[in-house]
């Protein structure tokens, strides 16, 4: 639990803090069996509760950035695979996106339909890991996750005969996708998608009506809108917190403009908000998978005219971004005309997510920052890059 | 409302102020507004609360590296050559200082607007690197702020917790920087090409051939 | 003992057996992996855990969070020169016997990150490893195969002899140096107690007369 050079300290109580006895500075991580990957927090504790929490960061730091600037433009779409490691195939689409507003590059219909399909499977089981995820920091040893990693499976089998990889798809192109369906994919979605809405009457059952976690999330954790919309929130996140700003609405990106469904929004902003955000969210996924499946037209999956060798978008900047599982993911690219960008940078919605941790957690007790933690959603590939 | 309407009100809003609007010739078309460091707080706020702009969501902060280039003129002068006075063509070399520029990506939750994209830029790359911070304006600013401090050098005056944050405290470099020279651990590349198998020779002939 | 007459003596029920053998067939089977992962893989050996590839059915399954309780550590994703240390350090406080899987091309190399300023090149720089898996990342059943091949390791140890393994020697090392944080680098880059750059003819990689024979 504890592997910083000097763990534990004890700090002595200045009168303005009132009381007696003393605080006790704890380091929580890197590595920590309910941390969401390696993370370090150095907490100050009056007893059981929070006094000051600092998140400390760079532990999976693999200088994605600097690498990409080595990289040529297509070169850089597997490691977006790595950033946020549950959601690959929304990391192709923000980065595929921003270089196609770069170059002014047309995506083709049959493809759009594709990437939504995708990326809304791909939020489906993002929400149903992190569910599983959070009720196992509150020690619900294993059966929900159990549960969310049988459809995860399946989730991935279908990413898997339309890609070749379970998680790092590397599946989008500047102005398009990699390769078409495979003969008979459709179906096995349809049917797949057609069991889905089972389990998620069976997960809420199983879940939303528990005793031990209203206990454990209602009321704890409350984030404010104002604090939200000013620290960058974004995503699920801040839907709980009662804001209505989703970038498929705002953006009308690809196009989620033809599709009906509903942003479910949190009145409280407390953890169980977060966590029922999630839960609606993939039946309103569920609700796009359906149409997007039923609609797809036939036709080219990418753009004939965009070359993917030799390929030089001209001088100039562009930034992009959509509205991956956890929140706003950005990619801002700066070119100076050569094959490689001269600046590639990823907006993580994260990292960005964490700058309001401290003040979620000041006044709880320990054991709530991990389920604070938990229902932030964060990946640390991510955080880090 | 377009990036002249902003700026225009800007600069009658927030007196003493000059912006300047930066082209971007890509087919994206996001244009942006070049602040100055010393109203960029004012500039922030206005932004943020005036009642038709409402830029109440800072999405994304970004550091770029611009460093020096060699700049080379040819400039006639006159020199003496074999004692007679002659018109002579010389090479004259140049460096510029470069910079380091700072990128927000402003979108208005309320208004549903955005993206305005503002920029500032330090004197130099090595002593004048002090930018206002505007995380007191945009708390989103914070973390992506200290990164950029982490990665770029950039010091942000008035950040409340400005420290490294990606790499470790005694770490001495900006790693993002162009002229970044990385560690050289290229003491076994089985598969070496490039620029990689330039970097491993050279691992070799600096610590003796092995 | 002769292998026919101990099938013979079993189908007797009687059971003859050596003190090596059983002792290397409790321990084989009932490994106790590190609860710790790090990157990308380490989503993988979740899903090992989980019911598809289920772990349960090695003996492997009991993740514990204390280095103290665990056999062995899955170094399951890149591991960065900040973490590095934390690594050797939760290596070290593992009771002996301790053995360790590399999980993926970062553990091993570094992998597609390896150029990266802040990316350790293997964890083999630092402490001993077992087995290597390679992959980006790989499946769950590379590490359910990756744990068999340790199960086949440690059936094979003699415990006595010159042979026997490193936890029945009391002269060697089961603790390694951690580093430091440096100015530019980890300090030292690398422990020679450890690794040793592999011997290639780098001069001939690169240039025309390279793969030609």
């Amino acid at each position: 639990m504890i592997a910083a050079t000097e763990p534990i300290r004890i700090l002595p109580k200045s009168r303005a803090d009132g009381g007696e006895g003393q605080f006790l500075e704890v380091s929580m991580g890197p590595q920590h069996p309910s941390t969401h990957g390696v993370f370090r927090m150095d907490v100050v504790l009056d007893g059981e509760r929070i006094v000051k929490l600092k998140p400390v960061f760079g532990y999976l730091h693999r200088n994605h950035e600097k690498i990409a600037e080595h990289e040529t433009y297509l070169g850089s779409m597997p490691y977006t695979d790595r950033l946020d490691y549950f959601c690959s195939l929304t990391n192709n689409w923000a980065y595929a996106l921003a270089v196609e507003k770069l170059a002014g590059i047309q995506v083709p219909e049959r493809a759009e339909y594709i990437r939504i399909i995708t990326a809304e499977l791909t939020r489906f089981q993002n929400h149903a890991a992190l569910i599983g995820f959070l009720t196992q920091d509150m020690g619900a040893s294993g059966t929900p996750l159990m549960y969310a990693f049988r459809e995860r499976e399946t989730i991935l089998d279908l990413f898997e005969s339309l890609t070749g990889a379970r998680m790092m798809c590397n599946y989008m192109r500047f102005g398009g996708c990699r390769v078409d369906l495979p003969a008979g994919w459709l179906d096995h979605a349809k049917k797949f998608v057609a069991t889905l809405p089972r389990f998620l009457d069976e997960f809420e059952r199983l879940l939303a009506s528990n005793e031990i976690l209203m206990a454990r999330t209602q009321g704890v954790g409350v984030l404010s809108k104002e604090l939200a919309v000013n620290a960058g929130v974004t995503g699920p996140v801040l839907r709980a917190s009662g804001v209505n700003y989703d970038v498929r609405k705002v953006d009308k990106y690809g196009i989620y403009d033809r599709f009906a469904f509903k942003i479910p929004m949190g009145e409280h902003g407390d953890t169980y908000d977060r966590y029922m955000v999630r839960l609606l969210e993939m039946r309103e996924s569920l609700n796009i998978l359906n149409q997007a499946l039923k609609d797809i037209p036939e036709g080219p999956i990418v753009d004939p005219k965009t070359r993917i060798r030799g390929f030089k978008p001209k001088p100039g900047e562009a930034y992009g971004r959509i509205e991956a599982p956890k929140g706003e993911l950005g990619f801002y690219l700066v070119s100076d005309g050569t094959s490689n960008p001269y600046r590639y940078r990823v907006r993580p919605p994260s990292l960005m997510n964490l700058t309001v941790l401290e003040q979620l957690c000041i006044g709880r007790n320990v054991a709530d920052v991990v389920v604070i933690l938990g229902s932030i959603d964060i990946v640390m590939g991510e955080v880090d890059r | 409302m377009t990036l002249e309407n902003i700026k225009s009100e800007v600069e009658a809003k927030v007196p003493g102020c000059a912006l300047e609007i930066v082209a971007n010739p890509s087919p994206s078309g996001q244009h942006s507004l070049r602040i100055d460091p010393a109203h960029a707080v004012a500039i922030a706020a206005f932004m943020r609360d005036a009642e038709h702009l409402r830029f109440d969501y800072c999405s994304n902060v970004t550091g770029i590296d611009w460093p020096g280039k060699e700049i080379s003129e040819k400039v006639k002068v006159k020199k003496l050559v074999d004692g007679v006075e002659q018109e002579v063509e010389e090479v004259r070399k140049s460096q510029t200082v470069g910079h380091l520029e700072v990128v927000y990506h402003l979108y208005s939750m309320e208004k549903k607007h955005g993206p305005v994209i503002l920029r500032m830029r330090t004197e130099d790359r090595a002593e004048k690197v002090h930018l206002p911070s505007l995380t007191s304006v945009w708390q989103s600013a914070d973390f992506q702020e200290r990164e950029i401090f982490d990665l770029y050098g950039v010091v942000f005056d008035g950040h409340p917790d400005l420290r490294r944050i990606l790499m470790w405290d005694g770490f001495k470099d900006h790693p993002m920087r162009k002229d970044y020279v990385e560690p050289d651990d290229y003491e076994y590349e089985p598969t070496a090409h490039d620029e990689v198998l330039e970097r491993a020779r050279q691992h070799r002939t600096v610590m003796g051939a092995q | 003992m002769d292998e026919q007459l101990k099938t013979e003596l079993r189908k007797q029920g009687i059971v003859a057996t050596t003190l090596q053998e059983l002792y290397n067939w409790g321990r084989k089977n009932s490994l106790w992996p590190l609860n710790f992962g790090l990157a990308c893989c380490a989503i993988e050996m979740i899903a090992a855990s989980m019911a598809r590839y289920d772990m349960a059915r090695f003996g492997a399954e009991v993740f514990r969070p204390s280095p103290r309780q665990a056999d062995l550590m899955i170094v399951a994703g890149t591991v960065t020169k900040k973490m590095a240390p934390q690594v050797v350090r939760l290596y070290n406080q593992m009771a002996e016997p301790k053995y360790v899987i590399s999980m993926g091309a970062c553990a091993i190399s570094g992998g597609p990150f390896k150029q990266g300023y802040n990316v350790l090149k293997g964890i083999d720089r630092y402490i001993p490893v077992d087995v290597y898996i390679p992959g980006c990342p790989p499946r769950p059943e590379a590490l359910i195969d990756a744990l068999m091949a340790l199960q086949k390791l440690i059936d094979h140890q003699p415990l006595t002899g010159a042979d026997r393994p490193r936890h029945l020697r009391a002269d060697a090392p089961s603790e390694f140096i951690v580093p430091g944080f440096g100015a530019h680098d980890l300090e030292p880059s690398q422990n020679p107690e450890v690794w040793n750059a592999p011997l290639v003819n780098i001069s001939l990689a690169g240039t025309d007369d390279a793969g030609k024979h």
